[in-house]
Order: structure tokens, then sequence, then C-alpha cells
């Protein structure tokens, strides 16, 4: 029931922070889901989050993965995330899968024709993770096809490093991440990439609030896959995906997003539909300093 | 003691040394060198024109965007707030608007601004815009220590 109560706890964050006083407010998000880009949160914000993954599987069940994030902004330079992760594998079963915990590090001061951010996760998680949020290594379609009683029985601690480079020219976002995971049990480091671009489809800003102005939308296109490990470097054997993004960033802090993800080899899940809601919260840290007793 | 609870009680002592710094309170108005990065602008970014200036919705559009991503630390009337200094000081309401253009692309990211090139241009335009439109401002500090009639 674990994934259900994670889920429930923040539906309730979600819906009911307004009534805390939280004050929430147009966010900016884009509409990647692997890809990173070189905007860290704001300091002092919270964004919970909520992402879904449809999975086809040939030659087992299809899949419907979760994951809940709480992305903080530590400082205007540090932005620290908290995953728990979760699926449900049809005519199987549901388990919680683990967590993750993300630190993103902005190295300069200044922007720059090409912005660089340095990505460092911890991943605690059994086998049965199937959120597919990064692509690494020789990783296919086939791992699937364990049962989630069986998958369960693996635990993995695995260290993921990114180097994420990212440009804004005129609008457009071009954003390339390369990958590198370790799983800590003696294993080779595994490689991957995700590349990203993506554009409002208004520069301007409107001058009443709506919800439905063209400013509100950002559509972009994503590709990511597997690089194989140190062994073993190249593209045979592993999978690859490209994926039409959309991100509609709503007045009052809540951002959707929907992307159908394609797979490009016999390797890759044929389909994978994945969607997810976002809200941002504006002043989070103040308010649990206030909370704690901390004059406003 | 298991590495899940480590991890965890790793994470919470994180977040709580993030908490603390993302919210150091600082009194930006008694600041003498808040504005100083002002100051650091190129040339050739201080003498750009605002090409929106005479849009007629530019200001509107730029206030919007003001309450959502700025008010939270500079305070709704830009006066200034208690993580952003006041945007209506005569160093702010008197640098070109190409000035506040580039400290809007560029942020000051070691003391807690971001950067908001994550705004396209013409939306950071239309912030000059607003932000010029507001004229110069007593802080909350001058208006404490002012002579009461």
């Amino acid at each position: 029931m674990k994934p259900l109560r994670n889920s429930l706890f923040v539906a309730a964050m979600l819906f009911f922070s307004p009534a805390c006083g939280v004050r929430s407010l147009a966010a900016q998000e884009s509409p990647y889901f692997v890809t990173y880009d070189h905007y860290l949160e704001e300091p002092g914000n919270l964004e919970i989050e909520y992402f879904s993954t449809f999975g086809t599987q040939r030659g087992g069940n299809n899949f419907h993965s979760y994951w809940t994030e709480f992305e903080y902004g530590a400082t205007a330079w540090w932005t620290t995330e908290f995953y728990l992760d979760a699926q449900t594998t049809f005519h199987d079963s549901t388990v919680y899968s683990g967590f993750k915990w993300e630190n993103r590090l902005r190295p300069l001061q200044r922007e720059h024709w090409i912005n660089p951010i340095l990505y460092v996760e911890y991943e605690d998680l059994n086998g049965t993770d199937k959120t597919l949020k990064e692509i690494v290594g020789h990783d296919v379609e086939a791992d699937f096809l364990v049962s989630n009683a069986e998958a369960r029985r693996e635990h993995k601690r695995e260290v993921e490093l990114k180097l994420i480079l990212s440009s804004t020219v005129k609008g457009w976002n071009i954003s390339e991440n390369i990958i590198s995971e370790k799983n800590l049990s003696n294993e080779p480091w595994e490689f991957g990439y995700a590349l990203g671009v993506s554009r409002p489809l208004s520069l301007k800003g409107s001058a009443k609030r709506c919800s439905f102005c063209r400013q509100n939308f950002v559509a972009g296109v994503e590709m990511y896959g597997g690089l194989g490990d140190r062994y073993s470097f190249g593209l045979k054997d592993t999978s690859h995906y490209l994926a039409p993004a959309v991100a509609w960033n709503l007045p009052n802090g809540w951002t959707l997003r929907v992307s159908p993800a394609f797979g490009l080899n016999d390797n890759s899940h044929k389909l994978l539909l994945r969607w997810g809601v976002s809200r941002e919260i504006n002043g989070f840290g103040g308010m649990v300093r206030r909370l704690f007793g901390a004059k406003s | 003691m298991k590495p899940a609870c480590l991890s965890l009680l790793a994470c919470a002592a994180l977040s709580a040394v993030s908490l603390a710094l993302a919210n150091e309170q600082k009194n930006w108005n008694e600041k003498a060198d808040a504005y100083a990065e002002l100051g650091k602008a190129p040339e050739k970014a201080r003498n750009r024109a605002n090409p929106l200036e005479n849009d007629p919705e530019a200001v509107a559009a730029g206030r919007l965007l003001f309450e959502d991503h700025c008010a939270e630390c500079h305070g709704d009337n830009a006066e200034g707030g208690k993580r952003g200094p006041s945007l209506r000081a005569p160093e702010v309401q008197n640098s070109t608007p190409g000035t506040i253009f580039w400290l809007l692309t560029n942020g000051v990211v070691r003391r807690g601004m971001p950067v908001w090139s994550r705004l396209p241009e013409p939306q950071r335009w239309q912030l000059v815009r607003y932000l010029k439109s507001l004229g110069i401002a007593q802080t909350t500090r001058e208006r404490e220590a002012a002579p009461k009639q």
C-alpha cells in the first residue's frame, strides 16, 4: 500500500497548499521528462511533482510506473530533489521501487552561450524500478520481462553523475545531458545521453492573466538512450527513444506535461506514454522557518 | 545502522541546511553593496535599448511577470523584501534599461538571485518596462527613519 499512501500524501500537499497561505504563482517549466536544462529551482521554492509512465512490453505485461518528486531550491546555485518511485505491472502486482536523492549545482555565476550544471544522484532501488527516467548502458526492453516478485529481490545502490549543458537562444532551449551511472556493487560504469529542444509558443507575455495564452505552452522534443558501458561503449545492444513533449504552465503554479516516447530500435519499448502534474510553492523555505519559530 | 537509514538521515540533514541557507535573512536595504552588481554590466549591455519601449501593453504584462517571479523576494510593490533589495531605489531606477535587462539575464547567483534567462527576451524587456515605470520610492527603512509630520 506504500505507493498508494505516497501518492495520497503528494495529492494532499498539491491540493491543500493554497489553504495554508502558501503563495503559488505561474511557473515557467520546460516540457522535458528526461532531459535537464540549466535552470534550477528558485531559492526557497518547493516544487511537488507527480509523473507517470505507461509502457508497452513485448512478450510480457505492460506497466504503469509513477514517481513523486520534491524539488527544493536551496540556493540560486544548488537545487536538491527527493524522489519516491513505484510501479504497477498489469496482471502482476504494485510495488514500491525505492528512492533517489538528486543534487544539481551551478558552477558558473553568469549566463554563457552554453551553461554547465553538475548533477549528482544517489539511488536506492530494487529491481522493479520501471520509471525509465534515464536510459543508460545496455538497458533494453527485455530487462522488464522478470516478474515483480523476482525483481524485488535485487537491491541496487547506484550513483549517477551528469554533465548538463544547456543554452537558450531566441527563445529556444537546447539541452544536452551526458550521463554516467555506477552500481556500487562492483559493476562497470554505464553511459547514456539525453538531448532536448523546446520553445514557448509565444515569447511575449500577455497583459492579462489567462490560462490558454500561447506563452503558457512550451513545446519540444527529446531524444534519449544508452551508450553501453565501460567495457562495451557504443550503440550495440542499447535502446533509444524520440519523444515530443508539451508543458502547459497554468497561472497559480500548476504545470501539466505530456509526452509520448517512441522506441527507435528493437531493444526499445514501442511506446512510453508519459504525463505529469506539478505545483510550485513560492517561499516554502520561509514558511517552514516560521513554523519553527523564526521571525518573519 | 542500515545504509538506507543513513541515507535518509543524510537527506534530512542536508534538507535542514538547505532550508537554513535559502532563508538566511538579510536586510537588503541596509546593505550598501546590494546594487554593486549593476555596475558590472558591460558597456555593450548597458547601451542596449528596450525594443518594447513603445509597446502599450508592455508595462501591464511586466507587472504580471513581476507578481509571478519577483514579488516573493522584492516585495509586492518592489520596495524590497527580506530576500531582495528595493527595485525602486535610485541605483535601479537611474540605471539604463539595458543594465536592468543584463542583471535579469545573469542574476546574482552567489547572492541568491537566480538567472532569469528562463524567461524569453521579450518578457524580460516587459519586466524592465514595468520596473522603470515604478519610479523612485523611499525604502521601508527610510520611511521609518523619516520625521513624522
